[in-house]
């Protein structure tokens, strides 16, 4: 039973606190951008104001989690190009037939093709923690969050001559649904294009409907002051992304992590019951056996 | 004459191994479309084929090539092993067809292959080789017209037979002589029968008549069998190719098929019933959720052009294929080609093993079929024949009698025969005349033959003999010898005059005229031969219920008495009986034997009309018994066989007394056994005897039927309370029941007679013809439940049996090899039946019926998961695997264990299973394949499936399970439920296996760590070829959340529990029942008795409380 107490213990020891902004609710700072499409400019912001119970003593995990979003739909899953997205210059220009109908636009093709890329989540968080009326910014590392041999092997912006991802993307037009193309993703040339992490990481289709992304790292700076600490915070929200069209939901989630992971009660329970069903069973067992075997080498010669 | 083209057929070695139809199916070119269409009307490769096709049509979720390669290899795998075969039987053939053969043509000898010979070419054959058609005899090199042939490879039969040519043709006998001839040949239609041949010649001579000759077996030279003893002959081929008779008796065989594959197809149709139910659900609720339009089609997910102008009837019939592929794994694709290779390297196993090889004749068992393995292990009725079966079929002289006086020799030696003079008890004395006449009688009146001691490979080997006697029937060369030890020694044919060295040392002369062959309807033979004085004598012997009728019945008296009580003690009896007969006497009857020989429509009939006639008016002169022994372990392989269930019926052309005292001898009756007798004694002659019979009829069934519910009170105690009966019956009244000459109510005393047949334990059916056994066998096949049936035998008159029964045995014993060549499994002896039943038979059985259901559950929890996934993903038909896996599975991960498993699986060990032969009852009436089990392993596939779903499912409920906050997506979902998947069955296999040999090991662990391997070789490299990179490192991300780790194990124990538990339970129990199955009486009956039928259920609860199975 070690295993399970074990998880427990972590288990007990998991921070996490959920935000859900959706604004359904007409008391809600965000209903106001309920309604809001892709366009939108200027991009409608609200502000949602929350109390921390307990400091996050370790490093905190930003996650935004969705809901009702059929990332793992069939006809969702498969548009996409893996080529491109791994930088095949023919590709680029020529994107496979598996994007349509977000192939081409304007007669030019799409880069990244596809209904995912054309689909990625483009809200953006920002935390700020109030103190005494001044709000603090809490650094948010925007680098870490997708897979290494995502970020390192698998996506890959297309070659050519010079680093211009501008140039490199000539010929190609930015996804329906995207305010900006994908080369002005971020300013950090390591962080752009084909290889903005918050893009590989959208691209990692979900399993399930209700899912959660990695958004951003916040680290713990030094062994004194927790992470965050307990208190007031304020999450800043520019609200581009519509769900309610669909009848979905979006959270912010802030987590701490331990050598497993995100907090997550079924293992434990799932260990604690299985633990104790053979710790009964096999008592219950040992116990006719014992009887049984007794009886049996007493009474039971046979006639 | 038409022309016939020798179409290619087969040899005879590749016929004795194979059950194939004769000929090559393929040739080269046609080899690839003809294997596929064959393989391709096998309902599963279709189905599969169909799917393959709807996935290149039609917009699918998996990709052409997650079915189409399973397929492929599945095919190719096939087509490999069939290719194969039919590459033996061409090798085989060429070597027949391509022959050379020399044909006669103006003249000269023209060189040809064998394949090419036309009906009506004239053949020229030398010695030792083998007839490459079937012949008329013209000519031989020999002046009298007469050449030897052996028959070895068509029925085994190793003596020389003479074969005659016709008359007017034997001068011919050089290649001129031969060109010269003209003459038609009219002959019957081709027919199977070897021993049958009616045709005519008639001869065109330069200026005489036509002459006109008939045809019979005699002149007809088989192909397959070899000329021996003769230099040359010439022949005129009259079937050629299919047409021979060699070809047309390997023939159209039916095929026989299993009672598992029965159990499968009524499996798959459960299954395919599963599958489309699974396909009707997620496509009615993919529209019910598709109501909502924001379902549909959110603005992240918009439908192509082309899906939005697609009809919504189409649309819903795309998306019921598409489901259809999907789930369409749950119909496990390898499993036929798992079953056949299961079979086809099982088989091996018995003939391989060692306790069933033989080392008087040098051989193992022979496997004909591999279809049959398991269904040896299902046996509940055996057929068995007597003669050569139960016995020895090696005859040795006990007695005689010479008008009813006893000679016996007094030293009860196996080898009297080195003082040929030994002494004799006489018991009284006949007259000196007498005794002389009878031993003449015994040294002339038979078909044996002598054969030189340098070539022996014949039946009985005598290293200080220079000759060793050979016969079709060992009984004459018993009772050749018996006359050698009392003084008369048989010493060959020449130029048709018999030699006998008789008491005094002389040697005698008898010209042989006729010989009236033996056949089993007549059960008698004779001979006419002429003394050197002149007198014309008829010798004649046969069973005494064929000889007595036509003797002077004065004489019988005495003689019964002997007859029946040799019967009595087991012996095989046989009267002598001569007459002399006046030159008038014999002119007529060879006047009427050569008409008979001579005509050519009813020739069989006229024949035994004229035996008939011949065979009158005899004079009895005594009587020989000869005793066949019986076997070794007979008694307790039969003991075993009723102990393990089976019922044991003997049929046999034998008496009823020997064949009854045999019946004790090997315990199939016991003295405790009740006998019910339906046989020319009880039912006695005359008009009344039907009569008779249904009033016997109505009492048996009332004493076993209705009598019988009184002792079900009983019950408890029954199997040793319990009245068994056994039941007598005779060929004549078997046909009485069978063939009433009235019709009313003839079908009802039948049925009656069949209710009567399965409440005994054991039967013994007398005086059989071969198609009575036949009957008899249909019989009990045809009753309700159809019982699984087998038959044993030996000789020519148990192959109809055997071809009729369930599985077929053939005893590669004396008479022959007929009855081996058409079994599907030939071993040497009876008691080999044990081993072959209770151990082969009975782990064949719970090897593929495991096989079989284990198929089944492994791919009912492999698609279980990718079903409930489609509740979670819109019922979009997202696959949950990737399509490797969905490829792989089948084919790679899972395939070898449960192939090893079925191959070398033994949950008890062999000696257990022949040792414990109730242990048989426990698989009896296909137990391992019934609903039940079947409903156990369905509902383990669908639990375990639910474990491995629901398990990730909320293993999945938070999905950053990296400890660097990372998040999982879909295709990581897919392959946790895969890893512990492949884990998970192949552990239960692991679980299940009782015997473990190296091969387990590398096979079950060697997969799970190809699985491993495979599965970081497939997501380390961006896959040029592939479309989507989506396995890419998912797997070894995977290894490195350690929740990962830990679901995956808990979910194998999970999964695993309840087999662990049963494990677990069933040690208990066993552990406390050790005392138990080794206290109980062993050599009275096991059987518990209940309406006189073993209650196979309440037998296997008894059996399951004491014989738990062995848990290590």
């Amino acid at each position: 039973h070690s295993t399970s107490e074990i998880i427990i213990l972590k288990a007990a020891e998991f921070k996490k606190t959920k935000i859900d902004y959706t604004g359904t609710e007409p008391s809600s700072p965000c209903n106001k951008c309920l309604n809001v499409s892709w366009d939108s400019t200027p991009p409608c912001t609200c502000t949602i104001n929350f109390t921390l119970e307990h400091a996050f003593e370790s490093n905190v995990f930003m996650y935004y989690g969705l809901s009702n979003f059929y990332q793992n739909h069939r006809r969702y899953v498969k548009s996409r190009d893996d080529s491109q997205l791994n930088g095949d210059n023919s590709s680029l220009l020529n994107p496979s037939k598996e994007c349509e109908p977000y192939r081409t636009n304007e007669d030019k093709p799409i880069a990244p093709c596809g209904a995912i890329a054309n689909s990625m989540f483009n809200d953006t968080l920002e935390l700020y923690r109030i103190d005494n009326d001044t709000r603090t910014p809490i650094t948010l590392i925007k680098k870490g969050i997708a897979w290494w041999t995502d970020k390192n092997v698998k996506f890959r912006n297309p070659t050519g001559d010079g680093n211009n991802l501008t140039a490199l993307f000539q010929g190609t037009t930015k996804p329906v649904n995207w305010p900006k193309p994908v080369y002005m993703l971020d300013s950090e040339p390591d962080n752009n294009g084909f290889i903005n992490e918050d893009f590989i990481v959208w691209m990692r289709t979900a399993a399930l409907p209700t899912f959660r992304k990695l958004y951003r790292l916040i680290e713990r700076k030094n062994n004194f002051q927790p992470t965050l600490q307990a208190g007031k915070y304020s999450l800043d929200i520019a609200y581009n992304y519509p769900v309610h069209s669909f009848d979905g939901r979006k959270r912010m989630i802030l987590s701490t992590i331990s050598w497993m992971g995100g907090k997550n009660p079924f293992l434990g329970i799932a260990y604690i019951t299985v633990g104790s069903i053979c710790f009964f069973l096999g008592v219950v067992l040992l116990f006719i056996h014992h009887k049984y075997g007794n009886r049996n080498t007493s009474a039971d010669i046979p006639n | 004459m038409p022309e016939q083209s020798c179409s290619p057929c087969g040899s005879a070695a590749s016929l004795a191994l194979s059950q194939c139809p004769l000929s090559p199916q393929y040739t080269l070119w046609n080899f690839l479309p003809k294997n596929l269409f064959e393989q391709f009307r096998r309902i599963a490769n279709f189905y599969f084929l169909i799917i393959f096709l709807v996935q290149v049509i039609v917009d699918t979720p998996t990709s052409p090539v997650t079915s189409g390669l399973p397929l492929f290899f599945v095919i190719t795998v096939t087509a490999i092993k069939q290719g194969y075969e039919d590459w033996l039987r061409h090798r085989a053939d060429n070597e027949v067809n391509k022959s050379n053969v020399f044909v006669v043509e103006n003249a000269k000898q023209v060189r040809k292959e064998s394949e090419k010979i036309k009906v009506g070419d004239i053949v020229e054959v030398k010695a030792d080789e083998t007839f490459p058609c079937d012949l008329i005899f013209l000519a031989s090199s020999s002046t009298d017209g007469t050449c030897y042939v052996t028959t070895a490879s068509l029925d085994g039969e190793s003596n020389f037979k003479t074969h005659y040519a016709v008359r007017d043709t034997t001068v011919l006998c050089t290649d001129e002589a031969i060109d010269t001839l003209t003459a038609t040949i009219e002959c019957e239609q081709p027919q199977p029968d070897l021993y049958k041949f009616v045709g005519r010649i008639i001869i065109y001579g330069s200026n005489q008549e036509p002459v006109a000759r008939s045809l019979g077996p005699e002149n007809l030279l088989l192909k397959g069998a070899t000329l021996k003893n003769t230099k040359k002959i010439y022949g005129v081929a009259v079937y050629t190719g299919m047409e021979t008779k060699m070809a047309l008796n390997y023939q159209g065989k039916s095929q026989k098929r299993s009672a598992v594959e029965k159990s499968i197809n009524a499996f798959l149709i459960v299954y395919l019933c599963i599958l489309l139910g699974k396909a009707t659900v997620c496509t009615t609720l993919k529209y019910v959720w598709q109501s909502n339009p924001f379902n549909d089609e959110p603005w992240y997910n918009e439908k192509t052009k082309k899906e939005r102008d697609t009809f919504k009837v189409l649309r819903m019939f795309t998306d019921f294929l598409s489901f259809m592929v999907l789930f369409n794994f749950i119909i496990p694709v390898s499993m036929y080609v798992t079953v056949e290779m299961q079979k086809f390297l099982g088989s091996f196993f018995i003939s391989w093993d060692k306790e069933m090889y033989d080392e008087e004749i040098q051989e193992g068992a022979l496997v004909n079929t591999s279809d049959l393995n398991e269904e040896l292990g299902q046996v509940e009725y055996v057929f068995t024949d007597k003669t050569g079966t139960l016995t020895e079929n090696s005859m040795e002289f006990i007695e005689c009698c010479i008008d009813g006086h006893k000679y016996k020799d007094c030293m009860a030696e196996v080898d009297g025969f080195s003082q040929p003079d030994g002494p004799l008890k006489y018991y009284g004395k006949a007259e000196k005349s007498r005794e002389e006449l009878f031993l003449r009688a015994l040294c002339l009146c038979h078909t044996v033959q002598i054969k030189e001691a340098d070539q022996v490979d014949g039946l009985v080997a005598h290293p200080e003999r220079k000759y060793t006697y050979i016969s079709s029937s060992p009984d004459e060369i018993a009772l050749v010898k018996g006359a050698e030890k009392y003084g008369f020694t048989f010493l060959g044919l020449e130029n048709n005059f018999m030699k006998i060295r008789n008491q005094k040392n002389e040697t005698e002369m008898y010209q042989l005229l006729h010989v009236l062959n033996f056949d089993p309807v007549r059960r008698r033979m004779s001979v006419i031969v002429r003394t050197s004085t002149g007198k014309l004598l008829l010798f004649c012997k046969g069973a005494d219920s064929s000889i007595f009728p036509r003797v002077q019945q004065e004489e019988i008296q005495q003689t019964k008495v002997h007859v029946d009580r040799n019967a009595m003690d087991g012996y095989r009896t046989l009267c002598v009986a001569f007459k002399e007969l006046t030159e008038k006497e014999y002119d007529r009857i060879d006047r009427q034997l050569n008409e008979a020989k001579m005509a050519l429509q009813d020739r069989e009939e006229k024949m035994a009309k004229v035996f008939d006639d011949t065979e009158a008016d005899m004079h009895l002169i005594g009587a020989t018994a000869v005793e066949d022994r019986l076997q070794e372990q007979l008694a307790e392989t039969i003991e075993a066989l009723h102990a393990a269930g089976m019922k044991v019926w003997v049929l046999t052309g034998d008496k009823m007394e020997t064949a009854k005292s045999t019946c004790y001898a090997c315990r199939l009756f016991q003295t405790s056994t009740e006998l019910l007798e339906l046989t020319a004694r009880t039912v006695g002659e005359g008009d009344r005897k039907e009569d008779r019979l249904h009033e016997l009829l109505l009492e048996y069934h009332k004493k076993l039927i209705q009598d019988l519910p009184k002792t079900r009170a009983g019950l408890k105690r029954s199997w040793t309370l319990s009245q068994e009966y056994g039941l007598i019956i005779d060929g004549s009244t078997l046909s009485l029941i069978l063939n009433p000459s009235q019709d009313c109510g003839s079908s009802n005393y039948k049925s009656i007679f069949l209710q009567i047949c399965l409440k005994c334990t054991a039967v013994l059916c007398c005086r059989m013809a071969p198609l009575q056994k036949a009957q008899i066998v249909r019989m009990v096949k045809n009753t309700k439940g159809s019982p699984i049936t087998l038959s044993i035998g030996d000789g020519a008159n148990d192959v109809s049996m055997i071809l009729e029964a369930h599985v077929g045995i053939g005893i590669k014993g004396k008479e022959g090899r007929q009855a081996s060549r058409n079994s599907d499994y030939a071993v040497p002896k009876f008691k080999h039946l044990r081993k072959l039943l209770l151990a082969h038979g009975h782990l064949y059985y719970v090897r593929i019926a495991h096989l079989v259901q284990y198929f089944f559950y492994k791919n009912l929890c492999f698609i279980l998961p990718q079903f409930l996934y489609q509740f979670f993903c819109g019922f979009s038909q997202q696959p949950l695997y990737d399509a490797a896996y969905l490829t792989m599975y089948n084919i790679c991960f899972t395939s070898l264990p449960i192939l090893a498993y079925s191959l070398l699986e033994q949950h008890i060990s062999i000696d257990t299973l022949t040792s414990d032969p109730q242990l048989y009852m426990k698989v009896s009436d296909n137990a391992m394949l019934q609903w039940r089990p079947f409903l156990y392993w369905t509902f383990l596939g669908a639990f375990e499936g639910l474990v491995f779903f629901f398990g990730v499912y909320f293993l999945f409920q938070n999905s950053s399970l990296e400890d660097n906050g990372k998040v999982f997506g879909n295709w990581t979902f897919g392959t946790i439920v895969f890893t512990v998947l492949v884990f998970t069955v192949t552990l239960k296999l692991a679980l299940d296996t009782r015997f473990w040999t190296w091969m387990n090991h590398f096979v079950i662990w060697g997969s799970l760590a190809f699985y491993v391997f495979f599965s970081f070789f497939w997501g380390g490299v961006i896959w040029p070829f592939l479309k989507q990179q989506r396995m890419y490192f998912v797997f070894a991300h995977m290894l490195t959340s350690v929740s990962t780790w830990l679901a995956i194990i808990l979910l194998i124990f999970i999964s695993l529990f309840p087999e662990i538990l049963l494990i677990v339970l069933k040690n208990i129990k066993e552990k406390n029942h050790q005392a138990g199955p080794f206290d109980l009486p062993v050599l009275v009956s096991y059987k518990r008795i209940e309406n006189g039928y073993v209650k196979a259920e309440d037998a296997v609860t008894n059996l399951a409380e004491r014989y738990p199975l062995r848990i290590p």
